[in-house]
């Protein structure tokens, strides 16, 4: 049993050290792949517990529940740790061709699978600390990714990056610090029943916002987002993609696993701001989207208003809301990754990101150009792609408990995305390149070609595959949601058959 | 003693607001350590200071006789500690090469990743 929880974690640092070993040779990106493909094994093995188990938990060092280390998934862990390892893989295969010999004698791989295992750790994890210790195994990898090569625009876009990402993270630990100082115990499934003694709960309503801005910022909200567009499209086109997946979506899982099992108790203030933030997160994010003139800049903003999304379905806290949060969480991954990745190779063939030097894609490589509009039209919201389900149930959502206003935001949301989709699609693909290249996918040798355009085909046919038949998916995002919003078989599975309710707190009283 | 390591922690806050409200990035950069020793001590303080005794275990007994010290939060503490200079260690280096590279600390005047164009067209 511990071993499905502990392997998704223990594969990744695994294969960094290997590769970190073989970096100066081919070996070490064969091994990055292999490493890759064994984490999405892994990941599906304990998808398959979970989904005959229920939650799954496991103490490391036979440690008893809210004292030692506790890893847990539910289906929301277990099926982001599942899309950890698609990303991953991806985007391994599409670094053999996109990440030069340099990069990875500095260490790419390494860097790269250590970002796997903090990312699936933050998943997996059932204590506050270890979440903090996870984010912070994330946080100096992505550092490291994002400044390789230490270009100029990347050590500008790096200070931003990582400036903004301290903050948030000194936060959390602060907020960490003043829960444990409340209610004696650090352990989430703990928690979810320690919280409710509280004698003040304004303060626990402190520490709240506290966690709800620092995970914010991890998350790119309104108004803490201004480091992302800053900084994700400096960095080789790989890293920005594995960024665009998944960093963001820690955050918005970290929200949403608090915001379901610990700070409950006020949810009209805590929510009330959510569903705000949600709303000035889309639009800020798809105008910012709409001012820019480089693809992989306009992607970012992108970025940062499909967050908006995410948190509206956790802000109105309704079970289909939630199911709506967890399905779009889902397809989101997936597109974005895909869509940057699109970026990178029409970068290699017609020479630039910025759309004014670049174009005629569509004339030339006519099979680039569906691969585009697949996770674009799916970004959109265009049915019958994943996005339009998710954004159908949000939508749906809100309208049933009459947030009209919320409703008209995200359709409008919808439609600014497309714009500015419309507006790569011109550029890049429709109008002829301004210097008479011709860009074809010919042009790269077969190898690389193979590199870079299978990940992107598979990411496209598995929207696809969400689009047509999104039923098991929904119905999946359902049992999801219900865990969610009932968390008590969470804390039961995690504290054992009797639960130790605030036992950490009657220690800390006696001890003064 | 908590009400001195409590105020302590909002002098080291202020001053640390202070330092990181400058363009400064290595003024930033001092407000940020000063800041998280701030959160390092709120963890300490958040599990109640004993001063008198150590938590240990006398030789044959499962738990610790009498009121001792809180040993998690110093753990948490120390883990907190490690990870601050690691990251540190790093965002110094990083703003040193940024120095070298682009020949100023003024955070105003980072506008590569950002071009100004992009605003004055919009």
């Amino acid at each position: 049993m511990s071993w499905v929880l502990a392997s998704p974690i223990i594969i990744p640092f695994a294969t960094a050290v290997l590769s970190f070993l073989f970096r100066k040779g081919p070996e070490g990106r064969w091994l990055s792949v292999l490493g890759s493909a064994a984490l999405l094994i892994a990941s599906g093995i304990l998808m398959a517990e979970v989904l005959a188990e229920g939650v799954i938990a496991a103490q490391m060092g036979q440690w008893a529940a809210p004292f030692g280390i506790t890893l847990v998934a539910d289906l929301l862990s277990a099926v982001m740790v599942v899309i950890t390892g698609i990303t991953g893989l991806a985007v391994s295969i599409y670094a053999l061709a996109d990440i030069d010999e340099r990069k990875e004698a500095l260490g790419y791989h390494a860097l790269f699978q250590v970002l796997l295992a903090g990312v699936v750790g933050a998943f997996l994890t059932g204590d506050l600390f270890n979440l903090y210790v996870w984010f912070e195994v994330m946080l100096i990898s992505s550092f490291g990714l994002l400044i390789l090569g230490g270009q100029r625009v990347q050590l500008d876009g790096g200070i931003k990056y990582v400036t903004l990402n301290l903050v948030s993270t000194i936060l959390f630990l602060a907020g960490v610090g003043l829960l444990y100082g409340m209610t004696g115990t650090l352990n989430m499934a703990d928690l979810h029943g320690a919280v409710q003694d509280i004698e003040n709960q304004g303060l626990l309503v402190v520490v709240a916002v506290m966690f709800m801005v620092a995970f914010g910022v991890k998350a790119a909200v309104f108004p803490l987002f201004f480091w992302l567009p800053a900084s994700y499209h400096t960095p080789a086109f790989s890293v920005s993609a594995i960024f665009a997946g998944l960093l963001t979506k820690v955050g918005v899982y970290a929200l949403i696993r608090t915001f379901t099992l610990i700070f409950t108790s006020d949810i009209a203030f805590t929510h009330t701001i959510l569903l705000w933030v949600a709303g000035f997160t889309m639009v800020t994010g798809v105008l910012g989207a709409a001012a820019m003139n480089d693809f992989r800049r306009i992607l970012s903003f992108h970025i940062v208003s499909q967050i908006g999304y995410m948190i509206l379905g956790l802000a109105l806290f309704t079970p289909l809301a939630i199911v709506g949060a967890v399905f779009y969480l889902v397809h989101h991954i997936i597109v974005k990754a895909n869509l940057f990745l699109v970026a990178g190779v029409a970068k290699r063939i017609a020479g630039s990101t910025e759309l004014s030097a670049i174009g005629g894609l569509y004339k030339t490589a006519p099979f680039l150009a569906v691969l585009f509009l697949i996770p674009a039209f799916s970004l959109a919201g265009f049915p019958p792609l994943s996005g339009f389900w998710a954004k159908y149930v949000l939508v749906k959502a809100s309208l049933d408990i009459e947030a009209y206003w919320i409703a008209g935001i995200a359709l409008a949301v919808g439609l600014m995305t497309i714009y500015s989709m419309t507006k790569i699609w011109g550029a890049a693909f429709w109008t002829p390149h301004p210097t008479g290249v011709e860009p074809s996918l010919s042009s790269l040798p077969a190898r690389d070609r193979a590199a870079l355009l299978v990940p992107i085909a598979s990411l496209a046919v598995l929207t696809c595959i969400i689009g047509f038949y999104p039923e098991p998916f929904v119905a999946f995002a359902e049992r999801s949601a219900a865990q969610l919003l009932d968390p008590s078989q969470y804390v039961a599975t995690v504290l054992g058959e009797a639960p130790m309710v605030a036992s950490g707190l009657a220690q800390l009283e006696g001890g003064q | 003693m908590e009400l001195m390591v409590a105020i302590m922690v909002g002098v080291l806050t202020a001053a640390a607001v202070h330092l990181m409200l400058a363009r400064n990035v290595l003024r930033f950069l001092f407000g940020l350590i000063l800041i998280s020793n701030a959160a390092n001590l709120t963890i300490f303080v958040a599990g109640r200071l004993t001063p008198q005794a150590p938590p240990l275990i006398p030789e044959g007994a499962d738990a610790p006789i009498g009121d001792v010290a809180n040993a998690l939060p110093q753990a948490l503490v120390l883990t907190a500690i490690v990870i601050g200079f690691g990251l540190f260690a790093f965002a110094l280096t990083l703003v040193y090469r940024t120095y070298q590279n682009l020949g100023t600390l003024d955070s105003d005047e980072m506008r590569l990743a950002e071009p100004r164009e992009a605003e004055d067209k919009a």
